[in-house]
């Protein structure tokens, strides 16, 4: 595996599978009263945050203090970077710190490779901008294996605005090389222009779709998209792309709904569909947990398994 | 002075004799009589001589930035890249929107002398986009604007542009367009294409420069003035310009170096990592089917020259996140090395097609009459020697500009600047300032 965790498209089906095979046996471990492993003990995990994300954040502490890491919480509010310092000065004051590793969230596309030229520690992508979130992509690729067993072959579709989804870049990478066949359901005006390019269909239908999925992906639709000419209003938007109880009927007996939230109720996802049984919405917070123990521990753990 | 051993567009070997700033005589190398005592000599040893090189867009970035480039350091910058003549652009700080902040950039340019500084003059105040400026005065100033342009934004309110186009016939001007709509472009960051939905960066399509270039071209000719297209980046474009100059009408075109050179992929992959703002640009680096596309264009005449769109930034402005970073390229220092590299070394251009694309055309356009000369008895001595056959590893830390925001660093390109005179009077010597 590579020193940092920045695309999932950096990943070989060998790195994906190590990392969701350890998210396994690792899984094993939350499962016990005492939850914590002495793995990373003395190593530093900084946590970078330049947006907020509560969940995500939370979910990294949580992985790296379950490995018995020091976690330094860095959030932009309230910090130097909010009184003009570049995040170059802050790399390098983290670098001063000795981080072993920098999980960094940030709002503008390729801050984690532009940090990885200025720190030694991993480089984990937390979400950067419009582009990717790699360990939302491995923690979903762990909760469909979970419910559907080997990936290989099976079909996902991911619905909603695809041109700003860092959740859909990820995945359509990772589950790619996972052997999975995507398809992205979206408006036009909401998926890039060189789609045709990318490894996975794309249709405007969500209902022709929906019957032969075994995983669909509802994404959060930003309400603000709709002033920027997107889509014409909320109403028509969860008319033709939302996922209610109608849609929800059509779709495969076994078939499940992830969501990475937050998600918007009513509109992207019906309350019910996102409450059924067959969601693993809550699963996947879960998860989130456990696939960011395994990628701390395979990026800064060494190689004993 | 002599100049020994030089051929002319890279023809046969001759001296040149330079009197009182003006050539004196061309005779074949070696046959020159030596001249009087204390006549300073100077061996060409066999280098490229070329019209001094003008520039038709250039940003000195004085006043108000001038912690990325002065009116000195940038013209120091274009004499070692060979050039005796470069356009300031305006969006300076005061913005260049009257005959006082032209003034004061024109005299800067002739207080320093390393080479002639025509500013340009913004086509409205402030650069807004709202109110033309006073382009009168800045024609009838002392520094004779000819060439206006609110490069950076483009004029997109039709009417505007159109009574710009108008107003400029009065005293022969044109107006340089910085062609990019403004709505399809709000927050762009690159290119839009493959690359820029792989790497979510907001795109920049192609149609935002060539919507205003069809529309610019149509209000041109229908109001009969002379329009000039600034750094054209797409294929598209081209075709746009091959059609309207078909039809006669008075348009001319420019393109940069780096877009004959580089392309969008280096944003997603290069030596110096993905997401390197050294990349940015604006317009932004398009795809290898542009960059062909503006190669024939410029060897076919379509797109009239080169220009260099020197745009010197602080290191902290590049050493940022990409979206934070600021647009656009140092390029004087490496202008004539790229263009060799990307047409002369290619066969689409011999060094009299660099010489008009470089030097004689741009002269012409802003009305630059003692630029831009054939080199021959009686024209002004301003000259360019350059030798093709050197190779050299770019190194940003020689540059006479004071900005280092190259995305050449490190690569062998061909061809080095010997030597530039400014009517007669050498600003750089063995590649060195004077």
């Amino acid at each position: 595996m590579n020193r940092h965790l920045i695309s999932a498209g950096d990943l070989t089906k060998d790195d994906a599978l190590l990392i969701l095979d350890t998210a396994e046996e690792l899984a094993r471990v939350s499962e016990r009263s005492i939850k914590k492993l002495p793995t990373l003990r003395g190593r530093t995990v900084v946590n970078l945050f330049f947006e907020d994300s509560t969940r995500t954040r939370i979910s990294f502490e949580a992985a790296a203090k379950r490995l018995s890491a020091d976690v330094i919480n860095f959030s932009a509010k309230g910090s130097s970077v909010s009184k003009g310092e570049s995040l170059k000065d802050t790399a390098l004051t983290l670098e001063a710190m000795g981080a072993d590793a920098v999980v960094i969230r940030h709002s503008a596309s390729g801050a984690p490779h532009r940090l990885a030229n200025w720190v030694h520690g991993s480089v984990v992508n937390a979400g950067d901008g419009t582009h990717e979130h790699p360990t939302q992509a491995l923690l979903d690729a762990f909760s469909m294996r979970r419910r559907l067993g080997n990936l290989d072959g099976r079909k996902v579709a991911i619905v909603g605005d695809v041109l700003h989804s860092r959740v859909a870049r990820s995945n359509v990478l990772l589950l790619h090389t996972l052997g999975a066949e995507v398809t992205l359901v979206a408006p036009p005006t909401l998926v890039p222009v060189s789609i045709g390019t990318w490894p996975c269909e794309v249709s405007y239908d969500l209902d022709a779709v929906l019957p032969k999925a075994d995983v669909v992906m509802m994404l959060r639709v930003q309400k603000e998209r709709m002033n920027a000419a997107y889509f014409p209003s909320e109403r028509e938007y969860s008319r033709r792309y939302g996922l209610d109880r109608e849609r929800f009927a059509k779709m495969p007996e076994e078939a499940i709904v992830m969501h990475p939230g937050p998600m918007n109720r009513g509109m992207e996802i019906a309350a019910e569909v996102a409450d059924s049984a067959r969601s693993t919405i809550v699963e996947q917070v879960a998860n989130g947990v456990t696939i960011r123990m395994a990628v701390l521990y395979l990026l800064l753990g060494g190689e004993t398994a | 002075m002599i100049i020994r051993n030089v051929r002319i567009l890279g023809g046969e070997p001759v001296d040149l004799r330079v009197v009182d700033g003006a050539i004196a005589a061309i005779t074949p190398a070696g046959q020159a009589a030596a001249g009087a005592d204390g006549e300073q000599v100077i061996d060409g040893q066999g280098a490229i001589a070329l019209p001094g090189l003008v520039d038709l867009h250039t940003h000195l970035r004085e006043p108000g930035r001038e912690d990325a480039e002065t009116v000195q350091s940038g013209t120091q910058s274009a004499a070692r890249g060979g050039y005796t003549a470069v356009h300031a652009m305006a969006n300076t700080s005061p913005v260049a929107d009257t005959a006082g902040v032209v003034e004061q950039v024109w005299r800067l340019g002739r207080e320093f002398a390393h080479c002639d500084v025509h500013p340009v003059g913004a086509v409205t105040v402030g650069l807004e986009g709202r109110q033309l400026a006073e382009l009168g005065a800045m024609a009838d100033s002392a520094a004779r604007v000819r060439v206006f342009s609110d490069d950076g934004r483009c004029v997109d309110d039709a009417v505007l542009m159109r009574r710009a186009l108008e107003y400029v016939k009065a005293f022969d001007g044109v107006i340089a367009q910085h062609a990019q709509e403004p709505r399809l472009t709000a927050g762009a960051q690159m290119n839009e294409g493959v690359v820029s939905g792989r790497l979510g960066l907001t795109g920049w399509p192609a149609v935002a420069e060539e919507a205003i270039i069809a529309r610019d071209c149509l209000l041109a000719a229908h109001v009969g003035s002379r329009l000039h297209i600034c750094h054209v980046s797409t294929a598209g474009s081209v075709e746009i310009l091959r059609w309207a100059k078909s039809k006669g009408w008075n348009i001319t075109a420019e393109v940069t170096p780096h877009h004959l050179l580089l392309t969008d992929d280096l944003v997603e992959e290069s030596p110096v990592g993905a997401y390197n703002p050294i990349y940015k640009v604006n317009p932004p680096l398009r795809t290898r089917a542009d960059v062909e596309a503006l190669r024939a264009a410029l060897a076919d005449g379509t797109i009239d020259i080169v220009a260099t769109d020197h745009a010197p930034h602080p290191v902290e402005d590049k050493e940022t996140e990409w979206s934070a970073a600021a647009m656009g390229m140092v390029g004087l220092e490496t202008a004539l090395s790229v263009v060799q590299e990307a047409m002369v070394e290619t066969g689409l251009l011999d060094w009299a097609g660099v010489a008009e694309r470089m030097s004689v055309v741009p002269a012409r356009i802003g009305r630059l009459s003692g630029q831009g000369r054939p080199l021959e008895a009686g024209a002004p001595a301003n000259i360019t020697l350059y030798d093709p056959s050197a190779r050299t590893e770019v190194d940003p830390s020689a540059f006479a500009s004071k900005s280092r925001n190259t995305p050449y660093e490190g690569m062998t390109l061909p061809g080095r600047v010997v030597a530039t005179f400014l009517r007669g009077t050498p600003t750089v010597l063995e590649g060195k300032l004077v």
